[in-house]
């Protein structure tokens, strides 16, 4: 597969390794901020390449990890009114709220449908008129433009009975709230590539300049993320601090003009709640007003306000997407929290911090 | 969060795209990048192209990665 | 006397065990069976030589029903088959059940039974009894199978319990070719037209390793859950640690592109047309060759070994050189944006 398979060539990931091993100059912490990141690290084992006191951590760029438990409550409520249909991406189906799952409800006999775009849940509305489709809306920049698009079919095309609850947050006020609590000590950060091809390398210039934290913007193979290993333990050992793009090839500085475009003429920003890290302003979106009629917070607003509020459960999520917990760390790690039996979302998550590391150990 | 791959753009039709990697193929959106031809590699990510793949910088990351150390 | 009409949709009556039934029967199954040695009697009646019976049951209700490479029917026989055959036995016959729901056309029902006749004869076995019911609509979804097969153990000792430390591993063909067909058949995620279930008996493939002089410890087909599953079932089973090398196990580059799209390891992805075969070390190159020289064996690979690490511990040797675990999968496929 073109552009994947060079950057998993084996002697150029060992390379890059043999140079970090030379350039770590001590213990340093780098965060990873992207779920996909995490499953990446893990997948091919990158651990096992990191020079000793070099420490890869998970940070809270897992969508399905972050997304509240009263939103999943409440994305969940609107499956028990008559005519609903639940869709979702497939990484939800089994997040647990507060005492089911999409998984659990769909056992229950609500109508849930897993999709790969938010425009096939549009599509979904087209063919079942007669349904109320409310489509799940989680993840970063990366996929909200998708979520937007289907917002502008289905009022082209009239699909009324379409309607998304919309959990989507952004990313770099979230990781303005992480470096600002002063709660882990971050050497360096790990950006996400993909989500950098919609906000541009510069977004995350303010974190050098601010924060004086060394940034590299990486891809996803294990070429691509040792490369931004190594720019960060590169730029430790000048002792400077910027923002490098190490995933050139895909990641322009400056924004794509037409998702921001898109993006904000369908959302506005808003205060969200993200799991572990409270509520961070403006780092959410919602639908404006124009397209109140998809809005399923409004369109379900009676179901939602009878969602008992969620009993906080012994589930250390939160510290584990502060970066500020490993996740063998966890007392209930591998115990009664495991992929079969997740407690919290970081378990569930295929790309969750805990899933992860119990799926690919440290071996 | 972020699963996306390149795959090649074989035909336009206006905003849409037929893209196809190892005799795979499906429809995307190309709406987000106005500049694309056919033949060019695009990351997709949940039927959208986020991205174009470009392919000189790509060999230049190669040959840096390959050869180092690692200048930006 | 009334002229039998011919079917052309289930009914409960259908399933009632009166004339109808009867006429159900006669048309669809007793026309697609060929000469099964139907007597009419409720028991099928089998010679067979003083030994050991190996005994096997399966339910199937994969949907879609028809998918590229195969169907329901095709499914529920090399599926029982291929379960006898891991513990080294001769499928000799086998026994199929149908829950039909009511209203289901027969001309579909026609073909899965056609396509069941033909799996039967490549497998060497007979499908020599039954049952038909009917439901009510909505009380099943089309049509759910369950195969039982009996067959004659030709070498005792072949069982997930013996795999020893030195053991090859040996998988008969490349992975996930089923798992990705049946769910791009059901779920319209992507065009693959060259990925198509690898669905098939592997009659040959084992019964030509047991004439062979090779040491085969256990045999194992990796169905639901892929080759993770089946290698920590193995692993757990003998209290051995097992050893993947990811560069050597044989992917179709149709079914890898569809795995790296929608984010599913394809070692956890359904083979219904593969085994796994732990073969004694001193024997690997004669077994594979073995199954190389076998219809469904031509691409076969030695992928790992079992070793004397961790009991019931599986490790994954990546494409660049790094270790790490290959645990089960949890839940079914999902396909993920993340």
């Amino acid at each position: 597969m073109r552009y994947s398979d060079e950057f998993r060539d084996r002697e150029a990931t060992l390379a890059i390794a043999r140079r970090i091993a030379s350039l770590a100059t001590g213990p340093a912490t780098i965060m990873e901020v992207c779920g996909t990141h995490t499953m990446s690290a893990a997948r091919f084992g990158l651990r096992a390449l990191m020079p000793e006191g070099v420490r890869l951590v998970s940070g809270p760029g897992c969508p399905v990890c972050v997304t509240a438990q009263p939103d999943i409550d409440s994305f969940l409520s609107i499956g028990d009114e008559p005519d609903t249909v639940l869709v979702s991406f497939g990484d939800m189906l089994r997040v647990p709220g507060s005492s089911d799952s999409l998984e659990g409800k769909r056992a229950g006999g609500a109508q849930v449908r897993v999709v790969y775009s938010p425009l096939d849940a549009v599509e979904i509305a087209q063919q079942t008129p007669e349904k109320r489709v409310v489509f799940f809306a989680v993840g970063f920049e990366t996929t909200i433009p998708a979520t937007a698009m289907a917002v502008l079919s289905a009022k082209r095309s009239g699909a009324r009975n379409f309607s998304v609850f919309c959990a989507h947050k952004t990313m770099p006020r979230a990781l303005r709230a992480l470096l600002e609590s002063g709660e882990v000590r971050v050497s360096g950060l790990l950006c996400p590539g993909h989500v950098s091809t919609i906000i541009g390398s510069a977004a995350y210039e303010f974190i050098p300049d601010e924060f004086g934290v060394p940034c590299a913007v990486a891809g996803f193979e294990p070429v691509d993320m040792m490369a931004g290993v190594e720019s960060i333990l590169r730029q430790l050992r000048e002792g400077a601090a910027r923002v490098d793009n190490a995933y050139s090839r895909a990641v322009p500085r400056e924004p794509n003009a037409r998702a921001m475009e898109i993006i904000y003429q369908v959302f506005s920003p808003c205060d969200a709640v993200w799991r572990g890290l409270g509520v961070i302003p403006k780092s959410g979106l919602s639908l404006r007003e124009t397209y109140a009629d998809f809005d399923a917070a409004i369109l379900f607003a009676q179901a939602i306000a009878r969602v008992p509020e969620a009993r906080p459960s012994a589930c250390r999520c939160g510290d584990v997407l502060r970066g500020v917990l490993a996740p063998e760390e966890c007392a209930l790690f591998g115990r009664t929290c495991a992929p079969e039996n997740p407690v919290g979302p970081c378990m569930v998550s295929s790309e969750g911090a805990c899933a992860a590391a119990y799926r690919y150990g440290g071996a | 969060m972020c699963l996306a791959i390149p795959m090649r753009i074989v035909e336009i039709d206006g905003p849409n795209a037929l893209v196809e990697v190892g005799g795979v193929s499906r429809k995307a959106r190309i709406d987000l990048l106005p500049e694309v031809s056919v033949g060019d590699y695009v990351l997709v990510h949940v039927g959208m192209a986020i991205a174009r793949v470009d392919a000189d910088e790509a060999e230049r990351t190669l040959s840096l990665l390959r050869e180092g150390p690692y200048e930006v | 006397m009334t002229e039998t009409a011919v079917i052309e949709r289930v009914t409960l009556s259908h399933g009632a065990g009166g004339p109808a039934m009867t006429e159900l029967v006669r048309q669809v199954f007793l026309s697609a069976y060929g000469d099964c040695g139907e007597t009419g009697d409720d028991s099928a009646i089998l010679d067979v030589d003083s030994g050991r019976i190996a005994f096997t049951t399966d339910s199937f209700i994969v949907d879609p029903l028809f998918f590229p490479g195969g169907d329901i029917g095709r499914l529920s026989v090399a599926g029982t088959v291929n379960d006898l055959l891991t513990a080294a036995a001769r499928p000799v016959a086998v026994a199929a059940s149908f829950i039909i729901e009511e209203g289901f056309q027969i001309e579909p029902v026609k073909t899965i039974a056609s396509s069941m006749h033909e799996t039967a004869r490549e497998a060497g076995v007979r499908i020599m009894t039954g049952d038909t019911k009917v439901v009510p609509a909505g009380a099943a979804d089309k049509v759910f199978i369950t195969t039982t097969g009996v067959g004659v153990v030709l070498r005792d000792g072949v069982s997930g319990s013996n795999v020893s430390p030195g053991d090859r591993v040996i998988v008969t063909g490349s992975v996930g070719d089923h798992g990705a067909a049946v769910l791009l058949a059901r779920e319209n995620l992507l065009d693959a037209p060259q990925a198509r279930s690898d669905v098939a008996p592997l009659t040959e493939i084992v019964l030509s390793l047991i004439e062979s002089d090779c040491e085969i410890h256990a045999m194992r087909d990796p169905t639901r859950g892929g080759l993770a599953a089946a290698l920590n079932e193995i692993a757990r089973q003998s209290g051995v640690a097992i050893e993947i090398d990811e560069t050597s196990v044989p992917v179709t580059p149709e079914v890898r592109a569809v795995c790296e799209a929608l984010g599913l390891d394809v070692l956890q992805v359904a083979n219904e047309g593969k085994m796994l075969v732990f073969v004694a070390h001193r024997h690997w190159e004669q077994a594979l060759s073995v199954v190389r020289a076998s219809r469904y064996g031509t691409n076969a690979q030695v992928i790992g070994e079992a070793t004397s690490g961790p009991a019931g511990r599986v490790t994954l040797r990546t494409v660049i050189g790094t270790s790490r675990l290959l645990r089960p999968p949890v839940g079914e496929l999902l396909p993920r944006i993340c």
